[in-house]
């Protein structure tokens, strides 16, 4: 059996996955809820200076049938009062002394900070977040990404909080930024003991087409809103990834964005987080989550022979390479499976229209076939072929040559004029362009036309342009 | 023992045919749509013989344009709405969905189809409108799938249109022919109600056309005549007995059982004679109307029958049983139907042959006879120049339909010799151009 438990920059937690502050963590009761379903650990939604939210405060992205790919939110931190969530935080870690309660914090004055730091660390808490996230409402009053946006302002915060604090302190980034290591690296200056990442990402999730507004709307109007779900975890990963990677940050991370499974959390491990955060799905589903994704965790763990988180912590690290230094001798081409292929020809019309006319239509067949010559492998049939494993791409160098551009910079046969022969697109064949007019327009034409084109079509098709065979 | 119950009501007569494909709401319709692959030059459009872009009206429910999604239907199939339920979709579009070479579920088709028609339907969106008036005048004889889909498109080009039909409802045998679980007449009707108030053509009912003052009267006062009028009544069996009580045709049962509902008379032990798929609906439709035993009796074996596959399965689903390699030879009874005498049949290179000796009377107390429908040869023996083929189909151009009195332009089932609606439907909208064809050629 695995062990899951971890020791964050001194928060102990018997498992990795924490709920994000968020709406989750808004009070005792869902905190202790969450802790009886097993979840790690909890960071409060965050306290500090009063608020006043709006009622209509989140909106959605469904992607065709699927709810909720992305979220957002136009609400901001914790509108109940300081002294219940104290006294709930006190109450909570008095029955559970093991688990995480991490106290998330924002608001304005160095006093403000001591003082409520000073309130956390009496309540109990094991830990302290210091929101410089939030990129609505708060910012305008100059706390949230305003502070996580400006990398001297959040180090003399963090400082500031350095002065009084007795438990570790964690700094949540921001990602509207274009660099996220400098606030990182600012963070580890003002010396924080680790960094959470990412808070929401500026957003509007859509535009409501009769009353000419942002969603979600408040009594017809509405504002740039904080997003996130599912679709964020690709601009997470790669943010957490760039804080691991950097000599300078070297804290540890606390990965979020887009986690809904074990696989998600996985994915923010080997990239170097060392506990994960989640929000969005517990919103979406319930804290019952957890079953799923700790069984998983484990699952996964035993597979491997991971003993500890720690075993895989930042484990695809060293395979995350700058461009540079990717081999330029690699080569794959595309392979169809006929035994699996259903015939939708998707396929082709990517290639065709969206690639690199790399596949062919052949008489009496619907099963496309790869023209090999034309093929750069770029993997695109096999992404929108929808049977798996129906498309592969399949290795065909040797493997006994490696160059890089680097190297072949430093070697001097980098392509330098703009008709270079040593460029890549060179010698590979296109059609003349003039042979793309007419080309199985009746395939593509409404239901109706359809019907009284086909008779131009057979005309057409058979004065098409032939490919190199 | 009886699957069904005798419906006494009309509630009770619904449950028992409830609709095979019914309704979709929104959030199934959205599910449904996203799983389609929207296949490049998609096989299920071809499979469909009015060629409805079936992918883009999909994309368009997916989109939420589902007024759009009507107009695309549409556009290829006048009778959109009821296509999408009454169709063999099993082996027209649904067939060809490239889902079933992996071995999984097709798109339903047939039902978003339906679901896009019947909300365009219910809002009254206007999606058509009569082209510019040109001057000349068509009229149709016969308001079936064909007729009133050539009215739809003739109207569209601008021609004036009446229809004359014989009986009081339009929209042929899918009212009075079509299985009551495909389709109610209510759906039916409110999609003749829709495309008759966006075209404006005039339908006469109860104007059956009989004689030739009356085509003479029509040639006269039209520029073209289109012949939508289908097929006839049951063909007669020619046996001893068969004017007894209880021996009746299967489109007659058929038709009377769509208008008069549970108040259809059925026995309670009924043999349906014939192997198409007539046959099995009327076995079916006997066997939900409360009838205890229901024999399917066909001449030739089980994998002969012309029925669809599906279609054999639905009626052995509600407990109809079949009996493969026998003949009738003759309705027996006192007046009314007591049983039929079958001889066992052999098939010798092709040929049914009755085995002698081997008669037998299977009992029951009702007979339908679903041996295929007469063609309506009086009325087109009155058509000069007029060819008929051997099977007393009307020869006609493939592309516009055209029969050899050039006025005459023809389609559906009186060509086909029998199909289903979408081609009925597919096939006039094409003869409706052949019509437009052969009237502007002159001009
Ligand atoms: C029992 C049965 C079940 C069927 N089930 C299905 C099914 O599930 N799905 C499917 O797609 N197809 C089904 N079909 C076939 C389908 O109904 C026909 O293919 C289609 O209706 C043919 O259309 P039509 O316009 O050619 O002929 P019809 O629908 O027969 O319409 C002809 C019209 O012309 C009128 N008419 C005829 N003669 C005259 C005259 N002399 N003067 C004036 N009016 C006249 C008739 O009253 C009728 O209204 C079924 C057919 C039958 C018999
Ligand atoms: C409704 C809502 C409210 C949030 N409130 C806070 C907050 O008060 N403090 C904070 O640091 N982050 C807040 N966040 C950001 C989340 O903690 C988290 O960083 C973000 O949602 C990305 O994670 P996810 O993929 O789980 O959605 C909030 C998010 C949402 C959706
Ligand atoms: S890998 Fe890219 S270039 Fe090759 S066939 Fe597929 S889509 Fe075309
Ligand atoms: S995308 Fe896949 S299934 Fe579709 S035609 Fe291409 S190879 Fe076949
Ligand atoms: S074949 Fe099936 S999956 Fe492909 S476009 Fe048609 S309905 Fe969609």
């Amino acid at each position: 059996m695995p062990d899951l438990s971890i020791n964050f920059a001194g928060i102990k937690s018997p498992n990795p996955f924490w709920l994000a502050s968020a709406p989750p963590t808004n009070s005792g009761y869902q905190v202790m809820k969450a802790f009886d379903a097993g979840w790690g650990g909890a960071v409060w939604k965050t306290l500090g200076v009063p608020v006043v939210n709006v009622s209509s405060r989140y909106g959605g992205v469904n992607y065709r049938d699927k709810r909720m790919m992305g979220f957002n939110n136009i609400e901001l931190i914790s509108d109940r009062p300081l002294s219940d969530n104290l006294r709930e935080i006190e109450e909570v870690k008095k029955r559970f002394p093991h688990h995480a309660v991490i106290a998330s914090l924002m608001v304005q004055s160095r006093q403000e900070w001591h003082d409520i730091v000073r309130d956390v660390q009496n309540a109990g808490s094991d830990g302290i977040e210091l929101n410089f996230g939030c990129p609505h409402g708060m910012c305008e009053r100059g706390m949230g990404s305003a502070v996580g946006q400006e990398p001297e302002v959040l180090q003399t915060i963090v400082e500031w909080v350095m002065e009084v604090a007795k438990i570790p302190v964690i700094v949540k980034l921001t990602p509207n930024i274009s660099d996220i290591t400098e606030p990182a690296m600012a963070a580890r200056r003002g010396g924080a003991d680790a960094i959470s990442l990412i808070n929401t990402i500026q957003s509007i999730v859509g535009v409501d087409l009769d009353l000419f507004a942002p969603y979600p709307i408040v009594d017809g109007k509405g504002s740039n809103g904080g997003y996130c779900g599912p679709a964020v975890k690709p601009i997470a990963l790669n943010m957490v990834k760039n804080c691991a990677q950097h000599p300078d940050v070297q804290l540890p991370i606390s990965g979020i964005g887009g986690i809904e499974s074990w696989r998600d959390a996985v994915e923010h491990i080997l990239l170097g987080a060392s506990s994960v955060q989640v929000c969005t799905a517990a919103m979406h589903y319930g804290f019952g989550i957890i079953r799923e994704m700790t069984s998983g965790l484990e699952q996964y763990m035993t597979e491997k022979g991971f003993h500890t988180i720690y075993d895989m912590v930042g484990k695809a690290l060293p395979n995350v390479k700058h461009w540079e230094d990717l081999n330029l001798k690699y080569k794959v081409t595309a392979e169809i499976n006929e035994e699996k292929c259903i015939g939708c020809q998707l396929c082709y019309t990517a290639c065709e229209d969206g690639a690199h006319q790399a596949i062919r239509l052949n008489e009496g067949t619907r099963v496309p076939e790869i023209i090999q010559e034309n093929c750069v492998g770029c993997n695109l049939c096999s992404l929108v072929c929808p049977v798996e494993q129906c498309i592969t791409m399949e290795r065909r160098d040797d493997g006994t040559e490696h160059l890089t551009w680097k190297e072949r910079t430093e070697a001097g046969t980098i392509p330098t004029e703009f008709d270079d022969e040593r460029a890549g697109g060179r010698h590979h064949w296109v059609p003349a362009p003039a042979a793309a007019l007419g080309k199985e327009k009746h395939k593509t034409l409404p239901g109706k036309a359809r019907q009284y084109a086909a008779a131009d079509a057979a005309a057409l098709e058979s004065s098409a342009v032939e490919r190199p065979k | 023992m009886a699957e069904y119950n005798t419906p006494t009501s009309e509630p009770e007569f619904h449950a028992n045919f409830a609709q095979l494909k019914p309704r979709m709401n929104r959030t199934e319709a959205l599910f449904e749509s996203s799983r389609c692959l929207f296949c490049f030059d998609a096989p299920c459009i071809k499979a469909c013989p009015s060629g409805i872009d079936v992918p883009q009206f999909i994309r368009q429910i997916n989109t939420g344009n589902t007024t759009g999604a009507a107009r695309t239907i549409y556009e290829a199939n006048y009778f959109g709405n009821a296509c999408g339920k009454v169709c063999p979709t099993e082996v027209l579009c649904e067939g060809a969905c490239v889902y079933n070479l992996q071995d999984m579920k097709p798109i339903e088709i047939g039902r978003l189809q339906s679901f896009a028609t019947r909300e365009a339907i219910e809002q009254d969106k206007k999606l058509f409108s009569a082209g510019p008036p040109n001057g000349r005048k068509v009229a149709i004889i016969g308001a079936g799938p064909a007729g009133v889909s050539a009215a739809c498109e003739l109207r569209s080009l601008g021609y004036e249109v009446d229809v004359f039909e014989a009986k009081a409802q339009p929209s042929g045998l899918t009212v009075y022919g079509v299985a009551p679980y495909k389709i109610t007449n209510e759906e039916v009707l409110a999609e003749m109600a829709y495309l008759e108030a966006q075209f404006g053509f005039r339908v006469q009912y109860n104007q059956p056309i009989t004689s030739r003052r009356e085509l003479e009267a029509l040639e006269e006062s039209y520029d073209a005549v289109f012949l939508g009028i289908g097929l006839g009544l049951t063909n007669p069996l020619h046996l001893p007995g068969e004017e007894r009580a209880n021996c009746v045709g299967a489109v007659e049962f058929i038709e009377q059982l769509r208008q008069r509902h549970h108040q259809t008379a059925v026995g309670r032990k009924v043999i349906v004679l014939g192997g198409g798929n007539t046959a099995m609906d009327a076995a079916s439709e006997s066997a939900r109307l409360g009838a205890e035993d229901v024999i399917l009796a066909y001449r030739r074996g089980k994998e002969e029958m012309g029925a669809y596959e599906f279609e054999y399965d639905l009626a052995k689903g509600v407990g109809v049983k079949g009996l493969f390699n026998v003949a009738p030879v003759e309705i027996m009874g006192n007046g009314k139907v007591e049983g039929v005498k079958f001889i066992r049949t052999a098939t010798l290179n092709g040929q049914v042959q009755p085995v002698a000796g081997t008669e037998f009377v299977e009992p029951c107390d009702m007979v339908i006879k679903a041996t295929g429908q007469a063609k309506q040869l009086h009325l087109l023996r009155l058509i000069p120049g007029l060819q008929i083929d051997g099977k007393g189909r009307i020869v006609a151009d493939e592309r516009t339909g055209q029969t050899t009195n050039p006025k005459y332009f023809t389609s559906g089932d009186a060509r086909n010799g029998g199909a289903e609606v979408v081609n009925a439907s597919a096939e006039a909208k094409a003869a409706a151009r052949g019509i437009h064809e052969y009237l502007s050629a002159g001009l």
